[in-house]
């Protein structure tokens, strides 16, 4: 017996909205768990204060300050490589196979394991350039694994700038460089935020890169330079949650939330970025 | 003044050029200095130590095949639980949402891929794993099942976006063609648009598995960590590639006969990782050209 080909339809677009709904029940209640189990836990002293008792009390405020240094740190060098590659291959690039083999090295730079990116880092930047297990090594290793995100969304944005700004400011008798800097930078650069700050989440959530090139089990005290340790959210939720025995869950949960918020408020502030702009885009 | 902005010009033009080159750049470092630091595990341990059943640095035995098979198998169930969702969510947000629902959804996805992965592994250890241990009656729920799941969610964002992409692109008309000949909405989707993009599926699903591969930190913190080979691995520990070397990096002395090991494992995820995006992305290129071919 053939079954009627609407009520195939019908049975099979219930399964694709079951499948659908299961998914976003699913992020729904990752979310609201943690932040149901982890509230309790969030005061003023949770976090501003130095973890205490082999990290059972106090707070968490050297791990907040940790994750934010190594996220700004990585900033700072992904984003100017990463917009000056973009840039060159949007504006300066042609179709040779050299630029494919440029495009096939970014494509390979963001399937790279993020704990072979932390090998390589250990490797290079902790005992070949000497810099030691450091604040400066784990951002070199986060801004490298950052860079092929930068790099295509910003590479994107600057493309979706159409070719007649720049011919006009050319036939104005602008060089190549303000034609860039001045009009197609500032047409692109919501784009261009946008996925700079969806890189930096990743960074920032990352614990294997930084496992070996930079993360402090604990320190007693905020890091002074950036040849010094530090701790980092991301890896201090591991450590208390699988390294510590007789931790309180209570403490896990509320590391956890911090963490969630931090990636979250990113993720968030992009989605935002990109949708009021292209509501205001006016080509 | 004319000479200093030809100056500052060329500057900077040679700043971009060197940065475009980055990537290639620091591929090549990243290969060169994993080979260098591992290569000579190759001759410092006997073949067939390295192709042994044993993972136990501690009595010098590095077997390799037990670390394979769980980074296998792992990645194998998430690829079962992944693929049909991440697919079947890509054909709704993509053909059956309207409007409104699709810009709401796809941001709403795209938030499982920022959500750290020690944070999943987090809950994976404290909720999924004692979940799944009492359901199927097992003696622990630290299994390679528990880190299918969870690669599985990590997973899902790239296969939808990727997809979702692919199925984006495939001409207006091709639906409209299928639509005006009779077909049902389902018929157009199932015989003609997921067809005509396959291949871009198909590369969905190679980097989503691909990125399933190299997670470390959720497989470490909820799979059990014990390096064994048995055929219903799925329901047991398992120890997957990047879990030993996240775990075991941190006590070794470096240019040790064990330090270089890791090296020598990371050099095998490097090449699996290496493969199987150059697969995907020469995939995707293809596709575009065809695309464009089709459009034209």
């Amino acid at each position: 017996m053939r079954v009627s080909r609407t009520v195939t339809q019908r049975i099979a677009f219930a399964l694709l909205t079951a499948i659908m709904a299961l998914t976003v029940l699913a992020i729904l209640a990752i979310i609201t768990y943690i932040f149901w189990n982890g509230l309790p836990a969030i005061s003023l002293e949770f976090l501003s204060a130095m973890p205490s008792n082999g990290m059972r009390e106090g707070g968490i405020w050297p791990a907040i300050v940790g994750t934010v240094i190594l996220t700004i740190g990585t900033a700072v060098i992904a984003v100017p490589i990463g917009l000056l590659a973009a840039i060159y291959l949007s504006e300066y690039a042609s179709d040779s196979p050299f630029t494919r083999t440029i495009r096939i090295a970014i494509v390979n730079l963001s399937g790279i394991p993020s704990v072979v990116y932390g090998l390589f880092g250990l490797a290079l930047f902790v005992l070949f350039l000497g810099f030691g297990s450091s604040i400066l090594a784990s951002c070199l290793t986060l801004a490298i694994m950052t860079l092929p995100v930068i790099i295509s969304t910003a590479e994107e944005a600057l493309r979706s700038v159409p070719q007649s700004f720049r011919v006009v400011s050319i036939s104005m008798g602008g060089t190549r460089w303000q034609t860039i800097w001045r009009i197609v930078l500032p047409q692109a650069l919501p784009g261009i935020l946008t996925g700079v700050i969806l890189g930096l989440e990743r960074a920032a959530g990352e614990t294997a890169p930084i496992l070996f090139t930079g993360a402090a089990f604990f320190l007693p005290q905020l890091p002074q330079s950036i040849f010094d340790e530090t701790m980092a959210l991301p890896y201090h939720l591991f450590v208390i949650s699988t390294q510590v025995p007789g931790m309180p869950v209570q403490l896990q949960y509320g590391t956890a939330l911090v963490l969630l918020i931090f990636v979250l408020a990113m993720n968030l502030i992009a989605t935002f970025i990109r949708s009021y702009f292209r509501r205001k885009r006016q080509w | 003044m004319v000479r200093n902005r030809k100056l500052y010009e060329a500057i900077i033009q040679f700043l971009i050029r060197v940065c475009g080159y980055s990537a290639v750049l620091f591929v090549a470092a990243i290969f060169i200095f994993l080979l260098q630091a591992g290569l000579p595990a190759l001759v410092e341990i006997a073949p067939s130590s390295l192709l042994g059943l044993r993972w136990y640095p501690i009595t010098t035995q590095y077997g390799l095949l037990p670390l394979l098979y769980g980074s296998f198998i792992i990645t194998f169930g998430a690829a079962i639980f992944s693929i049909p969702f991440g697919i079947a969510t890509a054909v709704f947000i993509a053909e059956v949402a309207p409007r409104w629902m699709r810009e709401v959804l796809k941001p709403f996805v795209e938030i499982l891929a920022g959500l750290p992965s020690v944070v999943l592994g987090f809950l994976g250890y404290l909720v999924l794993a004692p979940l799944i241990r009492t359901t199927l009656n097992l003696p622990t729920g630290l299994t390679a099942l528990t880190g299918s799941i969870l690669l599985a969610a990590m997973a899902l964002p790239t296969i939808v976006s990727v997809a979702e992409d692919a199925l984006d692109a495939v001409p207006k008309s091709y639906r409209d063609g299928a639509l005006a000949l009779g077909a049902t909405k389902w018929q157009t989707i199932w015989r003609v648009t997921l067809p005509a993009a396959r291949s871009g599926v198909l590369t969905a699903v190679m980097l989503g598995v691909g990125r399933a591969i190299g997670e470390t930190m959720a497989v470490m913190m909820v799979t059990g960590n014990a390096a064994q080979i048995r055929w219903d691995g799925l329901f047991y520990p398992a120890r997957t590639m990047t879990a030993t070397i996240a775990a075991e990096m941190g006590e070794v002395a470096s240019g040790d006969v064990h330090y270089r090991v890791l090296f020598l494992i990371a050099i095998i995820l490097f090449l699996i990782t290496f493969i199987v995006n150059l697969i995907a992305s020469s995939m995707l290129i293809r596709a575009k050209k065809r695309a464009e071919r089709m459009l034209s």
